[in-house]
């Protein structure tokens, strides 16, 4: 029998706040953590759970990954002591452009100081990786250990890859997730030349006046567990880990495929993976950016595998109220799915207003509404969907 | 170029106060502090290193800190440098 992948702790830090819950909570009632056209996590103060060297040594990125990790290991009840053998323990944290501010900042003392001037903590700071080797130093985790970059897909992916670890045999237990702290000069003027992000600085995901995506920052975690040994601890899981998959485009560097085939084909895999019908789905959670090519797409896509289903399936983006956390996204919108099943609620597609002709699911306008699940004892089940510049797909299936 | 006011003391305090940027509690650094008890490593030598060049013009190489293994030590190998001047 396949070992079973079961969530026992999670941690966010977004732009609606420090913690996972002011992350639902915020979202549900359908705040904004946008500002000025960029979300940053402005309540986040790194020294409320790091070290002074900590932070010295960290790119903001890893300091973000650090707290939401903190939060997630001791919702997991893991503060005091790990649940088993450290060696047994792995730890997967995407990132889609690592510590890009310490690049960018050692590139002007480079210019202005010369090599002298320039930190020997440049790289360790820089590497994308540096959020997943953090972690596993600050709690000691010695199994598996690694940094995914899939760029806005690397959360999902990191996720995917934890469980696929669990599953394996690799690891007992895994702390995964994404973190991202790319508000760079560099990256924004990059991504604004790309016409990938909007020019309003309002993310209006699958909205007809949707104009591309606001630029975002954070971290998710999340503490995986195989079932039985969660169990055996007694552990209370928030949910199960039911399937997950990836795919490729082959197609484009930045343009998804219009026919949609790879996130298709990630869906039903994904769906195939957890061993739940499409008609058992109760909530999914979009990639939705707000990119005029990526919302139309995805909308026929979830037509496509949904079929007479995808009408009465509630679909929204987090990405309207916090912005495109790119390889922290899919582990943020990860954590929030989770906890959107287990409340019973589908949280709205903020700024949602003005539909445009085949863009006609429904994308929770306004405010939460109740999952169709809440009406019985049964989990709910939802999806998470990630995809990425260079064509990388990856979808979540989480009940709860 | 060490300017006429660096003395022993000044320098102790430049030095302390660096250090505690990197990490350690100001109240834990003093002489006898061992490197290895305030967590300071080889990268925090080099950092180190570049405030000496940066605050007294003074070119240390990160290896003449070898066989350091006290604050005291490292007070003494910059001072050696910067207060002969």
């Amino acid at each position: 029998m396949r070992r079973r992948v079961v969530i026992t702790g999670i941690g966010a830090i977004t732009p609606l706040g420090v913690g996972a819950d002011a992350l639902i909570e915020r979202w549900s009632a359908g705040a904004s953590g946008i500002e000025d056209g960029l979300g940053r996590c402005a309540a986040f103060d790194p020294a409320q759970t790091l070290t002074r060297k900590q932070i010295h040594r960290s790119d903001r990125f890893t300091q973000l990954a650090l707290a939401a990790a903190a939060e997630a290991l001791a919702h997991a009840g893991w503060a005091d002591q790990l649940p088993c053998a450290p060696e047994r323990i792995g730890c997967v944290i995407g990132s889609g452009v690592g510590g890009v501010e310490t690049f960018h900042a050692q590139h002007a003392t480079l210019q202005a100081r010369g090599v002298a001037a320039c930190s020997p903590l440049g790289i360790p700071m820089m590497m994308p990786n540096a959020a997943a080797g953090a972690v596993a130093m600050r709690y000691g985790l010695m199994g598996p250990n690694w940094c995914v970059a899939s760029a806005c897909a690397a959360g999902a992916h990191a996720i995917a890859t934890a469980a696929w670890l669990i599953r394996s045999g690799e690891v007992d237990a895994i702390v995964t997730g994404g973190a991202e702290a790319g508000i760079a000069p560099v990256v924004v003027a990059a991504f604004a030349r790309m016409q990938a992000t909007s020019r309003t600085g309002v993310s209006r995901p699958f909205d007809a006046r949707r104009d591309g995506f606001v630029l975002g920052e954070g971290a998710g975690v999340l503490v995986l567990e195989e079932a039985e040994a969660a169990r055996a601890r007694g552990a209370a899981p928030l949910g199960e880990l039911l399937g997950c998959a990836a795919t490729a485009d082959a197609h484009h560097l930045t343009a998804p495929d219009p026919t949609g085939d790879g996130p298709a084909r990630a869906i039903a895999l994904a769906l195939a993976d957890a061993d739940v019908r499409a008609e058992d789905v109760d909530y999914v959670n979009a990639h939705g950016t707000a990119t005029p090519l990526n919302d139309r797409m995805e909308t026929d896509v979830i037509k496509r595998v949904f079929g007479t289903q995808a009408a009465r399936l509630p679909v929204s983006s987090l990405k309207s109220a916090i912005g495109h956390l790119l390889g922290a996204s899919g582990a943020v919108e990860a954590v929030a799915t989770l906890l959107a099943l287990r409340r019973r609620i589908a949280p709205p597609t903020v700024n949602w207003a003005e539909p445009e002709a085949g863009l006609d699911l429904d994308y929770v306008p306004s405010r939460a509404k109740p999952l169709r699940a809440a009406a019985d004892a049964r989990p709910a089940v939802g999806i998470s969907s990630s995809f990425g510049f260079g064509g990388h797909n990856a979808v979540l299936c989480i009940a709860a | 170029m060490s300017s006429p006011e660096t003395t022993q003391q000044s320098l102790e305090q430049t030095l302390f106060d660096a250090i505690a940027e990197i990490g350690p509690d100001r109240a834990d650094i003093t002489r006898d502090a061992t490197l290895e008890d305030l967590d300071i490593d080889s990268l925090d030598l080099v950092e180190i290193a570049q405030l000496v060049q940066e605050t007294w013009g003074v070119e240390l190489d990160p290896q003449e800190f070898a066989g350091v293994t006290t604050v005291g030590d490292a007070l003494d190998v910059i001072a050696a440098r910067v207060l002969v001047l």
